[in-house]
């Protein structure tokens, strides 16, 4: 490779980072295929290093069985883009946390039939009962059947008024 | 295949090692021991809740091994680096060095309720702590499972005064279950030799963390209409490697396939 050639590349950095964002849009969590792990803030950063692309995640929860699905999912979806240098890197500090989730995602996981997390964890009322909203007739009249759900990340509710049961994503 | 025996790892004496296995000893038997209960538990709902706090737990402990492997990996030139498949599963008894409680048959559901809760609040002050460590991966490790630990001590607490409140039997049951478990929570507070040194700020002291989960301890039982234990003898040795002959039986279920089938994988 020549210095020019070698140039672009750098130039051209930024660019392919932002392809990269876009392609990782498509990689979806296996556990609630709905939303993506930009939605969920799962996806923390994307850093090219000798044209190596060093793609940096969050696990939700320490024991997340997703985790090694995602990132092979990511090696997946940008092998399939043409790119071949990848490293997935965890991270654990600072922890995730649903605050990270984006506006789209908690839409996306209402329609979904989840009820997405009531509130900021920095409100500090992360363990009162906040009232949590059915996400099939959206009544408030809900109640906590179950601190722990289907996963690590929902507890399981009913509306007292339609009677169906459903997940809640919780703030963490 | 370079196999490592007790004598190689008891050898090691990088800091803060033999630290960092005491925490992932104790996440991953108590972790263990609670996934005993998955498809066993008294109703779906809680037998749900038992299996993700035994995930909270092996995830944890994951973390901890990980770091481990890395500090020894780091450290030492081998020819094969260590997993942390390796420090799970081809330690022998005498090397673990998780804290004796978290070893205990789950007996009951008072029994393993009981467990968590005594347990889950230690690891709660404990962690507070642990995330101001110099050392910035055990800090990271300990701000993840924090909030993990929080839903534990929340859900356990809820299920003693649920127990300690709830009929004569249940009371009877978590009564017998907080006599026969308090002579195991002395040792959560007796810095074993890994953990001095305090003033390099790595380890935390757990001295300094007695009063608040007495505290903790204290109001729970108090709301479950149920009274403090008094003082007395207490085990000890689980963290330099005394156990009861519970954890060679874990080990033996735990580790048969990597020890049958060396780099077995699935």
């Amino acid at each position: 490779m020549n210095g020019t050639e070698q140039n672009i590349v750098i130039n051209s950095d930024e660019k392919i980072k932002e392809r990269i964002w876009e392609i990782l849009e498509t990689v979806s969590d296996p556990e609630i295929p709905v939303l993506s792990i930009l939605d969920l803030g799962i996806l923390r950063d994307v850093k090219i290093e000798n044209q190596i692309i060093e793609v940096i995640i969050t696990p939700t929860y320490s024991g997340c069985p997703a985790m090694d699905f995602i990132g092979m999912n990511i090696r997946k979806t940008l092998s399939e883009n043409g790119f071949e240098k990848i490293k997935i890197r965890h991270r654990l500090s600072p922890a995730w946390t649903t605050d990270w989730m984006t506006e789209e995602g908690k839409d996306k996981l209402k329609s979904y039939g989840i009820a997405p997390p009531a509130s900021k964890t920095f409100d500090k009322q992360y363990f009162e009962n906040l009232p949590v909203q059915c996400p099939h007739c959206h009544s408030m009249n809900t109640k906590l059947v179950s601190q722990f759900g289907a996963t690590a990340c929902k507890a399981l509710y009913q509306c007292n008024d339609c009677r169906e049961p459903f997940d809640y994503f919780k703030c963490h | 295949m370079e196999t490592m025996n007790a004598q190689q790892f008891n050898n090691i004496a990088i800091q803060p090692f033999n630290y960092v296995l005491h925490l992932a000893d104790n996440s991953l038997i108590i972790g263990h021991r609670l996934s005993e209960w998955t498809a066993h538990g008294p109703m779906l709902e809680q037998d749900i809740a038992i299996s993700n706090i035994a995930l909270d737990m092996i995830g944890q402990a994951r973390n901890f091994y990980q770091y481990a492997a890395e500090i020894i990996n780091s450290n030492n030139a081998r020819e094969k680096n260590i997993t942390e498949d390796d420090l799970a599963y081809l330690r022998d008894a005498g090397e673990f060095k998780n804290l004796l409680i978290t070893e205990l048959p789950n007996g009951d559901w008072a029994k393993t309720i009981g467990k968590i809760f005594f347990f889950s609040a230690w690891q709660f002050y404990f962690y507070q702590k642990l995330i101001y460590s110099a050392d910035k991966q055990l800090a990271a490790i300990a701000e993840k499972s924090l909030k993990e630990v929080t839903y534990h001590v929340r859900w356990s607490g809820e299920w003693i005064i649920r127990l300690g409140d709830g009929t004569e039997e249940s009371k009877k049951r978590i009564e017998t279950a907080i006599i026969d478990l308090w002579p195991y929570t002395g040792e959560m507070f007796v810095p074993a030799v890994y953990e001095s040194g305090n003033e390099s700020r790595v380890t935390i002291d757990v001295i300094s963390i007695k009063n608040d989960w007495l505290n903790k301890v204290k109001s729970i039982l108090e709301e479950a209409t149920l009274s403090l234990p008094g003082d007395g003898w207490m085990h000890s040795g689980g963290k330099s490697g005394i156990h009861t002959e519970h954890l060679g039986y874990i080990l033996a279920e735990m580790q048969f396939m990597q020890r049958a089938y060396p780099e077995l994988e699935w």
